[in-house]
């Protein structure tokens, strides 16, 4: 936790200098710019250590329509969730939570969506470029725990695939 | 060959199954290190996936190894189970037009070769010393070269940007930068990012022609999300009345940018004294259909714009790597059918080669996964056949010195990448990139 801690407030001062690199090497697989959303928002993180009633459980829908349930922390992104309980979902996260791809890409509940908040031009400009896109659509790098959303379901959506190319060039 | 998509991530699940990397340069990463805009570094945190992939026990990278001439496709054949081509799209396409080879006039490919430190761009030496530029094409490529053209240096230093064209720019007299497309504003293919990092670009302000958007506002409203916030945008920033806060940044702007529709290139027109170009003249056209499959017809009449830089970017364009593997050369693509390149056992294709240059990084990465779930369902069925043992690098690395080719494992890239990050330190800046093969080489063997 210390470690996470400490890294969180490194990429809170350095996000944009190239020092970043540090960052990310020395958090190897922690989308680190992906908790600094949720820090920047305002989204509080215990600092206690963590305690199962301080968990939200999240339950994915894989691309092959299995059910995963995990568990995060309040401030926690849903990307960092996936990444954090090394969910297999291909190519998800290219980015690392900065806003410059799409493949975080997630599918809700419209009760659920209605309860995420505003989405920002920036991750709208992002979204826009996702496959599949629906009105319930957001990116998972930029949802942020919280316990009211105890429970939520998270659709992964299917990616570009071959199958909708037919080797002609087109896309 | 290349290493511009993972396509393996992951698969790392099978224990039988081995993966080399075969690559022209002595670097990695393809168009994520010589295309991707200085300034877009965020789009580049795929490398530190790639990263991981290369570092993986079963992945091996062979860099400065250029297949075609130091190796034959048919030597790797012989020594690997399946080769993947993935060696993208490194040609452009040429507008076919007279002028075209005037200095002054250049490939988008080659400019952005040349400020992201692609070695054979080194020596472009564009002439920046013109008041105005026209790109041609109106894709995210188009938007990267006027933003590079028009950005405040301030902003420019503190990123990777090559220091010479760094220094260049830092000269540069353009002022007026337009960028012209065949069709109209519904048509434009580049991405909202890219147009709202034009509009709020620091000392610029936009200018475009108000009949240009005759009609759209009506037609905006039939189109699904992405196109309509596109076109809203491009409406909002050609057409309404500005706030007191945008007036006051467009009224101290020292530099213009703008999007021309319905414009098609048929000349560049030389300097009277013909050694450069002078002008472009482009014929008017107007548009029959609507929507994504709407076309441009010549009216007939032309317009002369007056300018000393035309950067063309209307796509890049694959090459064919070896006369025996099937090309098709109208699509510029290898044939395939997901990914399985035709008639050909054993060979696959992923990436741009595959499908043509175009997509953003994950486009081209999912495209490459389906390569990779195509070349392990054929593992598994038997319709590639692995039964008899190959000797992979074992077969090549023999071949390669025999013909005195040195590879570069990914631990000499790692040399070359600390030593950017070392001299980037000096500068301020991400990294400085080696520009040369021959520096490169010289810092892998040390």
């Amino acid at each position: 936790m210390a470690l996470v801690t400490a890294t969180r407030r490194l990429v809170h001062v350095t996000l944009r200098e190239s020092s970043r690199r540090a960052a990310v090497i020395s958090a190897a697989s922690l989308p680190t710019q992906s908790r600094a959303t949720c820090l920047q928002r305002g989204f509080t993180t215990s600092t206690q250590p963590l305690r199962s009633d301080n968990k939200v459980t999240v339950h994915f829908i894989n691309r092959d329509g299995e059910k995963i349930t995990v568990k995060g922390s309040p401030g926690d992104s849903l990307l960092d969730v996936v990444i954090d309980q090394d969910l297999d979902f291909d190519g998800f996260g290219a980015c690392e939570g900065t806003l410059a791809c799409s493949t975080c890409h997630l599918i809700f509940e419209e009760e659920v969506y209605k309860q995420l908040g505003p989405v920002t031009d920036e991750e709208m400009d992002m979204l826009d470029l996702a496959y599949g896109l629906t009105d319930t659509s957001r990116l998972g790098c930029q949802i942020c725990l919280t316990k009211s959303l105890e429970g939520m379901v998270a659709r992964v959506p299917e990616s570009v695939s071959d199958i909708r190319q037919s080797g002609d060039g087109s896309s | 060959m290349s290493f511009g998509k993972k396509d393996n991530r992951e698969h790392t699940g099978r224990q039988d199954v081995e993966v080399d990397i075969y690559e022209r340069l002595p670097v990695p990463f393809g168009l994520v290190r010589f295309g991707v805009a200085p300034d877009h570094p965020e789009v580049k945190n795929v490398i530190n996936t790639f990263t991981q992939t290369a570092q993986h026990s079963r992945c091996s990278f062979y860099g400065n190894v250029n297949v075609g001439t130091d190796v034959s496709v048919k030597e790797l054949q012989q020594a690997y189970h399946a080769v993947v081509l993935s060696y993208g799209a490194e040609g452009n396409r040429r507008m076919g037009v007279p002028g075209e080879d005037l200095a002054g006039v250049h490939a988008a490919k080659d400019f952005v070769g040349w400020y992201n430190g692609l070695p054979d761009n080194r020596k472009l030496h564009p002439d920046l010393s013109c008041e105005t530029a026209v790109i041609l094409g109106q894709g995210n490529v188009a938007l990267d070269v006027a933003r590079i053209l028009l950005s405040p240096m301030d902003m420019l230093k503190k990123t990777d940007i090559t220091q010479p064209a760094l220094d260049l720019l830092a000269e540069s007299r353009i002022r007026r930068v337009l960028i012209v497309g065949r069709r109209g504003p519904m048509q434009i293919a580049c991405t909202i990012k890219e147009v709202r990092e034009m509009v709020n670009l620091p000392d610029t302000r936009p200018e475009m022609v108000a009949a240009d958007f005759k009609g759209i506002a009506e037609a905006v409203k039939e189109v699904p999300r992405p196109r309509k916030r596109l076109t809203e945008l491009l409406l909002k920033t050609a057409l309404d009345v500005p706030t007191e806060k945008e007036q006051e940044k467009r009224s101290k702007a020292s530099r213009v940018w703008g999007f021309r529709f319905f414009r098609s290139p048929v000349e560049v027109l030389p300097a009277p004294d013909l050694s450069r170009a002078a002008a472009i003249r482009l014929a008017v056209n107007r548009l029959e259909g609507s929507g994504e499959g709407a076309s441009a017809v010549p009216t007939g009449e032309v317009e002369d714009v007056p300018c000393g830089l035309v950067i063309s970017s209307i796509g890049y364009k694959s090459l064919p790597i070896d006369p025996l593997l099937p090309f098709d050369s109208r699509k510029a693509i290898v044939p395939n059918t997901m990914g399985r390149v035709q008639k050909t056992a054993g060979v696959y294709c992923s990436g741009w080669l595959k499908t043509g240059p175009t997509g953003v990084i994950g486009t081209t990465m999912n495209n490459s996964f389906d390569t990779a779930r195509a070349l392990l369902e054929d593992m598994d069925s038997g319709a590639l056949d692995v039964s008899s043992a190959k000797p992979g690098s074992q077969g090549v690395t023999p071949l390669l010195e025999k013909r005195g080719v040195k590879p570069v494992e990914f631990s000499d890239w790692e040399k070359i990448d600390n030593e950017e990050i070392k001299r980037g330190v000096a500068m301020g800046k991400p990294r400085e990139k080696l520009l040369s093969v021959d520096e490169m080489l010289h810092v892998a063997r040390t």
